[in-house]
């Protein structure tokens, strides 16, 4: 049971706000604002306030998405992850209705955030969160702004970058808005996103790795045909007995054994156990099918090495390479790789490999760092980036502790490590011309990309 | 609804400032109102936008109040709706001219489209008006037999805000029990959920001055209405699906068959994609099995793998709210998670209070199979360039150390921080080795070789200065230099302004004096000098004190402020078992990511249904210590640390034995002079000593007089069945807990606890459930009076690790709860428990 719930910009300005209650007094949104922005912690002097805090006896909750803070206030010892949730599933209603979610799409359209409002939440109960039901209930009708000067938002919206293959106005379109010439396209979206995160030792043995991943559907099918998600055959859940770590029993076999893995509420699992195959109704909008976790090995797509070498006079020298072990045919996008170098390094100078084409390298005075930008990497390559260090001070002979870890990010579309495939995607007919689009697609993550010195 | 009028603040320069345009709506309204000019609905459009946009940004647009009633006479939906936000808005700052939108709203409350009739409904039932209740009985009464199920749904809601705008109106329309029959016959899951949520918030706001109310409120948990929405549960939504299995974890079923249907009914619920409704899912399984600690350990297991999938998969937020729950299930049971390690590394792009919680869990689960690597590990983030988590993590690890019994290749470590010559990571590692010596004096040694070498004008923090001091203090006899240092230190008195230093140094000084008089007397004398001139109040304390005990008797003052000490066993938890088991029980809430049990931070009227307010009477002298605990908790790892080093008392065994270190406690924590409190409890105890032995019971309660001997007498063939104790168990409030020390004896007898069952049966006191496993035990015990049919209830939690026993009395007869505590403890000092 949530009291309030207001949407602020970044700069704390008010973009909707909601009493339901009535029982938290008036400049919640304030106090919230100014407790989040200024959060101290310890000797931490840029703390970050948690996702949940209470000031004299109001609980503050609030995500982050777009740049937006989403926030709900109770005085009742709720459970955090329901309103948590649920902040999130507004702002996803809210993204499916007006097709993208930024400042600008809230500003023009908060009649419609209003009027959503009202029926997703009555009295601080939650009444219904589908945007399929919803929408007998929604009359306004949305405001479009310019999909194109909207930061990405979500992992699926990088498929609005570069990549011609996908039209690009397909993750922006509202489910409720009709296409220029009246007629709705008839299309269906399964994302299969993988965050990765990896962590290799000095010598470059993998010490933990894992990975996270979603099948995100958005569907635009009129009628809500039945739907069947085909995934591997040889697809294991669960590691029975075994210790999650142990990777002997994996290796060889082409069977992809998650961990784990949980679905959404439409999914029917009747035949999963048989053919592994996942039926729904998709509901309109965007939702996650289902989430799993892997701890299987797998072959890393980048190998990265790093080593600093201490030399006289107040000099070191750092070399890092990386090593792409993914087919010639994917190539990895957004590359930055970040290592943190002794507090005492004044400059740093660098040597970026002959005709390397959309790379940079640069030494971030503030915080001791360096950062190397590359725009694109083919599977396969192999880069290297050498830096010479000026000290301000003598070391203390143990450079390797003050420096490091590398970590990476990275996005490498069409690829996806874990090995989980949708082998086909089956729309029930309604008849012999109904063939509507059908993209399926990959991408994999940098979530945790860590390689120590 | 915005905030009206937020006239203090200035607005920013791309808001509106108000007034101006306020008026110019104002008058464009009016012109709207009577017009029936096509396309005026569009004009009004534009218009009510304006003004709810006012109304978000905390411009004050009430006054437009008359003119926006006005136009409302439309049958435009989208003109319609923004009204009704209008009015629901202010209303309440404008009683009197709310009265004129009654008209509007009870009109549309019977239009023939059940959108616009649920929609008025709403709106009416929103005004919070408490002149217009009147207004809104009928109109809810008959949306509450609407045809439509989304009408209904608003009215029972509706119903809701009747409540808590006028509570007698509502009852007296006799409307809970209208929702009653409404619950259990509505075909729309989502009124049965909306009905479920207004009766619990009636019936527990009631049930505090209604008997009948708070039979209602039980009533709620009665087995038909619970296996009624447990076999509709996924025809209902998400979130109703939590509220029902929030109803369901207070269910207490009859039998252990009842328990496995339940949970074979609401496994497929662990695989949800909502994490809401796993962890509501688990708080059932949980609490179920609280009683059957086999099934109790499998839940664990079953939990465990969707718990981790939640942790990785959905946005940080949710992820945190999850590792919340998970950081609580892997604190009540280690040993469960210890090959699990893995999965709390921190990754690098993690918040801080994601961090913080993953360390403290892999201090928790660090055993002798796995400890390597998590302090591989954490020596990792120790040298990482996030210097909140570096010290995290030393400390962490220096917690480790303190809790194995194979410490030799930590204190390595510990020592190799020293060498890294980052300020704050030796100041971190200082407080540590102190704390470490504390507890293995043996390794002193190899410490002081280490420290020895550390120049105390590198240290700048207080409470790593304190560290140092003290150990150039305890070991000055092993440190060549330990008088010369601490000489210029006291020379030096001026540049060190924490009162914790100074303290420390007259202290350390002392020792030093009594080991190597000839050369540490000239610093004793300056610092005793510069003490004694002290501003503050503590140090000019204890600088006269010290001062006048030597003038008095050296010898007396040695034993005083040095006397031979044993290893301390155990530091203290900061956190009470009871405080612990009460945020247990508030599984899948907010007390679980605060740490701290919900009667800490709520206001007593937002209480949630179901939490038995009188038993917080009882816990009134707790919760002060422990929040102040708690808070201690927050800054340091250890209690130890926000102690003066010399209170290291051994928990037993010695003349300082575990009651005096309880006395000084209050004393220590509030950071005064723990010398004082070494004196006062000593002498304290001596004279009490002889009392202490006779009556086992002064030990725990030290201040009530002993209890008047027992004449109470146990039925040594009492029965209770397991589903009556579960019961009585949650009803009763505790009417007696105590803490008590258990011997060492004790601890080793407990090797196989079916004795102490055995025994324990022998004096009438009945096992009915055991849990745990070493070094932590738990039991249930029963008894009941031979003459007559009233139970006492006993949960008793032993650490051997601790060595400690928590016992929580209840009792149907409260007055007989002294005596038979009594009984109890006597038939645990004869077991030669304590």
């Amino acid at each position: 049971m949530i009291s309030q719930f207001f949407i602020l910009s970044q700069r704390g300005d008010n973009i909707v706000f909601r009493d339901y209650r009535g029982e938290v007094q008036k400049g919640s949104t304030e106090i919230f604002f100014r407790k989040v922005k200024f959060w101290k912690e310890e000797e931490q002097e840029e703390a970050q306030a948690p996702p949940v805090f209470h000031v004299d006896g109001v609980n503050y909750f609030h995500v982050k998405i777009a740049g937006l803070l989403f926030v709900a206030t109770t005085r009742v010892n709720v459970s955090p992850s329901l309103v948590l949730e649920l902040l999130q599933r507004i702002a996803r209603v809210i993204k499916d209705y007006l097709g993208v979610l930024s400042e600008d799409s809230l500003r023009k359209n908060f009649v419609l955030v209003y009027e959503l409002l009202d029926e997703v939440v009555d009295f601080g109960y939650v009444q219904t969160t589908s945007t399929e039901v919803l929408k007998s209930y929604i009359f306004n009708e949305p405001i479009t702004v310019d999909a194109a000067r909207i930061p990405p938002l979500g992992p699926a919206s990088i498929f609005m970058q570069g990549s011609q293959r996908m039209p690009g106005t397909a993750v922006t379109k509202s489910v409720i808005a009709n296409e220029p010439g009246g007629k709705k396209r008839e299309e269906i979206f399964v994302d299969i996103i993988e965050k990765i995160s990896v962590t290799f030792s000095s010598s470059g043995y993998i010490l933990t790795s894992e990975i996270d991943g979603t099948i995100q559907m958005k569907s635009y099918l009129t009628g809500n045909p039945e739907i069947r998600v085909a995934l591997n055959d040889e697809l294991n859940i669960g590691r029975g007995g075994q210790s999650i770590y142990d990777y002997r029993s994996s290796t060889g076999s082409s069977a992809v054994i998650l961990d784990d893995c949980n679905f959404h509420e439409s999914v029917r699992l009747d035949s999963f156990d048989v053919d592994r195959t996942l039926s729904l109704v998709p509901p309109d909008g965007e939702f996650p099918v289902m989430n799993y976790r892997m701890t299987q090995e797998f072959k890393p797509p980048f190998r990265v090495n790093a080593l600093i070498e201490e030399a006289r006079n107040l000099k070191a020298e750092v070399t890092i390479k990386i090593r792409a072990e993914f087919p010639s045919n994917i190539t990895a996008n957004s590359i930055v790789v970040q290592m943190p170098l002794p507090k005492y390094t004044s400059r740093a100078t660098f040597e970026i490999e002959p005709g390397a084409a959309g790379q940079m390298a640069d030494f971030k005075e503030a915080n001791k760092k360096i950062e190397w930008n590359l725009k694109k990497i083919v599977g396969g390559s192999e880069h290297t980036l050498r830096a010479k260090l000026t000290f301000s001070q003598e070391s203390h002979g143990n450079i390797m502790k003050e420096s490091g870890p590398v970590n990476m990010t990275f996005i490498i579309p069409m690829y996806n490590a874990s090995g989980l495939q949708v082998k086909y995607l089956q729309i029930a007919k309604k008849s012999s011309t109904y063939n509507p689009y059908r993209w399926v697609r990959y991408v994999t993550q940098a979530n945790s990309y860590v390689a120590r010195l | 609804m915005a905030p009206p009028a937020r006239s203090s603040q200035s607005s920013s320069p791309s808001q509106p400032s108000g007034k101006g345009e306020v008026s110019d709506l104002k008058s464009q309204l009016r012109q709207l109102a009577g017009s029936r000019a096509p396309g005026v609905d569009d004009s009004k459009r534009d218009l009510f936008k304006k003004v709810i946009s006012y109304m978000t940004i905390g411009i004050d647009v009430s006054s437009l109040f008359g003119e926006m009633v006005m136009c409302s006479a439309t049958s435009d939906v989208v003109l319609k709706k923004m009204c009704y936000l209008y009015v629901g808005n202010y209303a309440k700052v404008n009683p009197d001219l709310a009265l004129l939108t009654i008209n509007f709203l009870q009109r549309d409350c019977k239009d023939e489209d059940p959108m616009i009739r649920g929609l008025a409904l709403r709106s009416l039932s929103s005004l919070r008006v408490p002149n217009l209740v009147e207004y809104l009985v009928g109109p809810l009464g008959s949306g509450l037999k609407d045809s439509n199920s989304y009408v209904r749904m608003v009215a029972v809601i509706g119903v809701l805000k009747l409540y808590h705008i006028s509570s007698a109106t509502c009852m007296d329309a006799d409307f809970p029990s209208i929702l009653k029959n409404l619950m259990i016959n509505d075909c729309d899951t989502q009124v049965v959920a909306n009905c479920l949520s207004t009766l619990q918030e009636i019936w527990t706001a009631e049930g505090s001055n209604s008997e009948e109310a708070s039979r209602e409120r039980d009533a709620l948990l009665c087995k038909p209405l619970i296996y009624y929405l447990l076999n509709r549960i996924k025809e209902f939504s998400e979130w109703a699906q939590c509220l029902i299995l929030e109803l369901v974890a207070k269910y207490v079923p009859s039998g252990n068959n009842e328990i496995f249907d339940i949970m074979n009914l609401l496994e497929d619920r662990l695989q949800h994609a909502n994490g809401a409704l796993v962890l509501a899912t688990i708080k059932v399984f949980l609490q179920l099995t609280l009683l059957m600690t086999d099934v109790h350990q499998q839940v664990y297991e079953r939990i465990k793998a969707p718990l981790l999938t939640l942790v990785s998969s959905g946005s940080p937020e949710q992820s945190y709210a999850v590792l919340g729950h998970l950081h609580l299930l892997v604190m009540r049971a280690p040993m469960l998670f210890s090959s699990d390690y893995k999965h709390f590394y921190c990754q690098y792009n993690e918040p801080f209070y994601v961090k913080k919680l993953k360390l403290e869990m892999l201090t928790a689960i660090a055993n002798e199979s796995n400890t390597y690597e998590i302090v591989t590990e954490l020596c990792e983030y120790a040298a990482n360039v996030d210097v909140p988590i570096a010290r995290e993590s030393i400390r962490a690890v220096g917690k480790i150390a303190l809790q194995q019994y194979d410490v030799n290749a930590i204190v390595d470590r510990l020592l190799q921080f020293l060498e890294m010559e980052k300020d704050y990571v030796t100041a971190e590692t200082l407080v540590l080795v102190k704390d470490l010596l504390r507890k293995y004096p043996q390794w002193s040694h190899d410490c002081i070789a280490v420290v020895g070498n550390i120049s105390s004008k590198n240290i700048q923090e207080p409470k790593a200065k304190a560290a140092l001091i003290w150990m150039l203090g305890e070991y000055s006899q092993d440190m060549q230099d330990a008088p010369y240092i601490l000489e210029s230190l006291a020379e030096n008195w001026d540049d060190e302004h924490s009162p914790e230093v100074r303290l420390h140094l007259l202290t350390a000084l002392m020792k030093c004096f009594f080991k190597r008089p000839p050369e540490s007397q000239k610093a004793l004398g300056i610092a005793l000098a510069a003490g004694v001139a002290d501003f503050h109040q503590d140090v000019h304390d204890r600088a006269l004190f010290y001062y006048r005990l030597l003038r008095y008797n050296i010898s007396i003052a040695e034993r005083v402020v040095n006397p031979p000490k044993q290893a301390v066993s155990v530091f203290a938890d900061p956190q009470s078992s009871e405080i612990k088991d009460r945020i247990f029980d508030e599984f899948n809430s907010l007390s679980v990511l605060y740490q701290k049990p919900s009667y800490m931070f709520t206001d007593k009227e937002h209480r949630g249904p179901f939490e038995f307010s009188d038993e917080l009477g009882n816990l009134s002298i707790e919760p002060d210590v422990s929040a102040q605990h708690v808070e201690a908790d927050d800054e340091d790892l250890l209690l130890s640390t926000s102690e003066k080093g010399d209170v290291g008392f051994p928990l037993n065994g010695s003349s300082y034995s575990a009651p005096s270190y309880d006395s000084s406690k209050p004393l220590s924590a509030s950071n005064t002079s723990s010398d004082l409190a070494i004196l006062e409890t000593s002498v304290h105890h001596q004279a009490s000593a002889s009392l202490a032995i006779d009556d086992l019971l002064g030990l725990g309660l030290s201040t009530t007089p002993a209890p008047a001997p027992p004449t109470l007498s146990l039925n040594p063939k009492a029965i209770l069945d397991p589903g009556t104790f579960q019961q009585k168990w949650r009803q009763l409030p505790v009417s007696l807990s105590l803490e008590l020390n258990v011997s060492p004896r004790g601890v080793a007898a407990l090797t196989t606890p079916q004795a102490l069952i055995m025994h324990m049966q022998g004096n009438s006191i009945h096992c009915i459930a055991t849990g745990g496993q070493s070094p932590n035990f738990k039991f249930f015990f029963f008894a009941q009076k031979s003459e007559e049919l009233s139970n006492f209830l006993v949960e008793c939690i032993i650490s051997t690790s601790s060595s400690k026993a928590q016992m929580k009395i209840k009792a149907d007869d409260q007055n007989s709860s002294q005596a038979f505590s009594a009984l109890f403890v006597t038939a645990l000092s004869k077991f030669g428990m304590l």
